[in-house]
């Protein structure tokens, strides 16, 4: 045994369930669903332990409802869920956008469509977690690679979700899930938490939804005398319908606003060996992993080859994105699905870089070797 | 003409000052009924307006708490019940009221409705029967007799209706009454019961959708709705002493079932409270 108490050997689904505790989460609705009901089996342990709300809902869609209801009454809550769950939650996670509410929702990707690989790893969510629920908005979705980013992006999602009002997605997948790591816990204090930020102003002048110059609203619970409405329908700042064209523009914009405008505070990203590459691996999540392993022995072979990790999947710092590959001649985009984000990286490479699609969609991770192979076919 | 004067300012004070009137609901609808009686329901059991939710769906009824000024949630379709479960369970102190109607809680939000009720959570719901769906057009609900016209059953429903008083019972609801809006005293009475009661408690209300359902059904319009009620309904009371040929064609309205059950939020504390004793212990 290590001599750092703190140390431990986890799943990744026991980092989550870690994670949430330290960012202060007291509330979690789930229901069963392989791979990630080990978060719901922790939370049910952990919460009523720190006087923390549990409670297993008949659904998926109760349960991302009763989780946006008990983040209006000022608990930080979650959700976590897989594939087919995920899916029947997205038109409450669009009231969870339209509403403004934060919470955190994980899906512990595994093989779809529909019922598809319970048990079996994919990525193929990518695209569903930027466009699930209907409508326009922007999304922040994070992608941990490890046990350990798998704590530390849960926190970080909680206080996205708390500093921008929104919710926010947490993508880890099946192997991640179950796979176990070692990692320190951090102590109180070592990581930052953050909690939304609380209107400063007496009830009568409160507006749920008040247009501030950094579009985040300050928010007040239900429950404490700020009465006031919530609705899924497009609303005005005191968050009562409107058909009015310009207040449903302004709300739109500020959906928007709110999120794009601090991408670069958002975003992050991990480099390895980027600074001399020719070729880069572009991946999330756990195919990570085997891009920095491809990476190392394809250095060995005096290959100039790096890798990029977009920890925040959503949104991308296209600008910024751009700009690192501009010294990029090839990029291969690595995914477990048929090239949802290829088509992404595409659209934003510069023009002289050329974007190749690595894709596995059978179930496996994808292994070091195969995305060597792709490094010797696209540097031939 | 002092009592009705009374009423009506009881009423404002439980009014949104700035919003949002004239309402959406048709002339005649008997959803103003029911927001009447809960206003006066709550004004007697002495409740603060901070501590109330009003959580509802998706369709006519469920527009009512946008009017009301307490804390108000207008949820998805169906779901009102899971939001209003998770408010609940976060916030026990709150007292958590939800409206909607019969094609919100018994077709899209069957499943919630039914685990509320097994619960036994310390919600009010109060459930606008009118046997349609209004919102869409006149579409038929889990609970339109068979036979009756809709857009959706325009050679007559060949479905079956949900018995909402028998499906909560079954369910394990701890307080279960049906009213309707032309005995509106009955209604405020059963309504408030239903708050001060500690476990789910549900009041099916009988309503009246003259511009789809009574026109479809040669039904007549708001005040013969409403006349009908009156005539087809009879107080359990009354009910119980009379000979079953007597209650054909009629419906029941009272307070059907009450039980002392173990609430969740109690239930929950409870769970709580045993392990912050043992970790005190340690």
């Amino acid at each position: 045994m290590s001599s750092n108490n703190n140390t431990r050997l986890m799943q990744g689904n026991e980092a989550c369930v870690h994670g949430a505790l330290y960012a202060g989460a007291r509330f979690f609705a789930g229901y069963p669903i392989t791979p990630s009901t080990e978060i719901a089996e922790g939370m049910s342990r952990e919460l009523p332990r720190v006087g923390g709300k549990f409670i297993q809902m008949e659904d998926e869609i109760g349960s991302i409802a009763a989780i946006i209801g008990a983040s209006n009454v000022g608990l930080k809550s979650m959700t976590a869920t897989s594939g087919p769950g995920f899916s029947l939650m997205q038109e409450n996670i669009g009231y969870a956008y339209m509403t403004e509410t934060p919470v955190v929702v994980i899906n512990v990707q595994r093989g779809g469509p529909s019922t598809g690989l319970p048990t079996k790893i994919s990525q193929s969510d990518t695209m569903q977690s930027r466009w699930g629920p209907h409508g326009d908005y922007t999304s922040i979705v994070v992608a941990p690679s490890s046990v350990k980013e798998c704590f530390d992006e849960v926190v970080r999602a909680f206080n996205m979700a708390e500093r921008f009002r929104t919710p926010v997605v947490v993508l880890t997948d099946e192997v991640l899930g179950h796979m176990r790591e070692m990692m320190v816990l951090p102590n109180k204090g070592e990581l930052e938490v953050i909690d939304r930020h609380h209107p400063d102003v007496p009830p009568e002048w409160y507006r749920h939804y008040e247009i501030t110059s950094s579009y985040v609203s300050p928010m007040a619970s239900m429950g404490e005398g700020y009465r006031f409405n919530i609705t899924g329908l497009t609303h005005d700042q005191d968050g009562f319908p409107t058909a009015v064209p310009a207040e449903i523009k302004r709300k739109l914009d500020k959906l928007r606003r709110k999120i794009e405008r601090y991408t670069d505070e958002i975003h992050k990203m991990k480099t390895y060996m980027m600074d001399d590459a020719h070729v880069a691996i572009f991946s999330y999540g756990i195919v990570s992993r085997s891009a920095r392993q491809a990476v190392k022995i394809a250095r060995e072979r005096r290959i100039k080859v790096g890798s990029i990790q977009a920890v925040t999947l959503w949104p991308l710092p296209e600008a910024k994105l751009r700009e690192m590959l501009s010294g990029i001649r090839k990029v291969i985009v690595a995914e477990l699905n048929m090239g949802q984000l290829y088509q992404e990286i595409k659209r934003i490479a510069p023009r002289h870089t050329e974007v190749y699609s690595l894709t596995r969609y059978d179930g496996e991770i994808m292994t070091p070797q195969q995305i060597l192979e792709k490094i010797r076919e696209v540097k031939s | 003409m002092t009592k009705a004067v009374l009423s009506s300012d009881v009423t404002h004070h439980y009014l949104r000052p700035k919003k949002k009137f004239p309402n959406v609901w048709c002339a005649g609808c008997g959803n103003g009924i029911v927001m009447g009686a809960l206003i006066r329901a709550i004004d007697k059991c002495g409740l603060s307006k901070d501590d109330v939710v009003v959580a509802s769906g998706i369709g006519c009824s469920s527009r009512m708490p946008v009017y009301l000024d307490f804390n108000t949630l207008h949820t998805t379709h169906g779901r009102a019940l899971a939001f209003a479960t998770g408010v609940k369970v976060a916030r026990p102190d709150l007292k958590v009221i939800v409206i909607t109607g019969d094609g919100d809680a018994l077709a899209i939000g069957g499943n919630h409705f039914i685990h509320a009720c097994r619960r036994n959570i310390d919600i009010t719901t109060i459930l606008i029967n009118n046997k349609i769906y209004g919102m869409t057009g006149g579409q038929f609900a889990p609970t339109t007799p068979g036979g009756s016209f809709a857009t959706t059953a325009p050679y007559g429903n060949y479905e079956k209706q949900f018995d909402v008083v028998n499906l909560a019972v079954g369910a394990g609801a701890s307080y279960v009454a049906r009213g309707t809006v032309y005995h509106s005293a009955q209604l405020e009475k059963l309504i408030e019961g239903g708050i001060r009661k500690k476990g789910f408690a549900i009041i099916d209300v009988v309503s009246n959708c003259h511009t789809y359902y009574g026109r479809f059904n040669k039904e007549g319009d708001a005040v013969a709705m409403l006349d009908w009620m009156k005539k087809h309904s009879m107080p359990i009371q009354a009910a119980s002493k009379v000979p079953p040929e007597k209650l054909v064609g009629k419906f029941i309205t009272g307070l059907m079932h009450e039980t002392d059950a173990t609430e969740f939020t109690d239930e929950y504390k409870k769970l709580v409270d045993r392990l912050s004793g043992k970790e005190a212990s340690k």
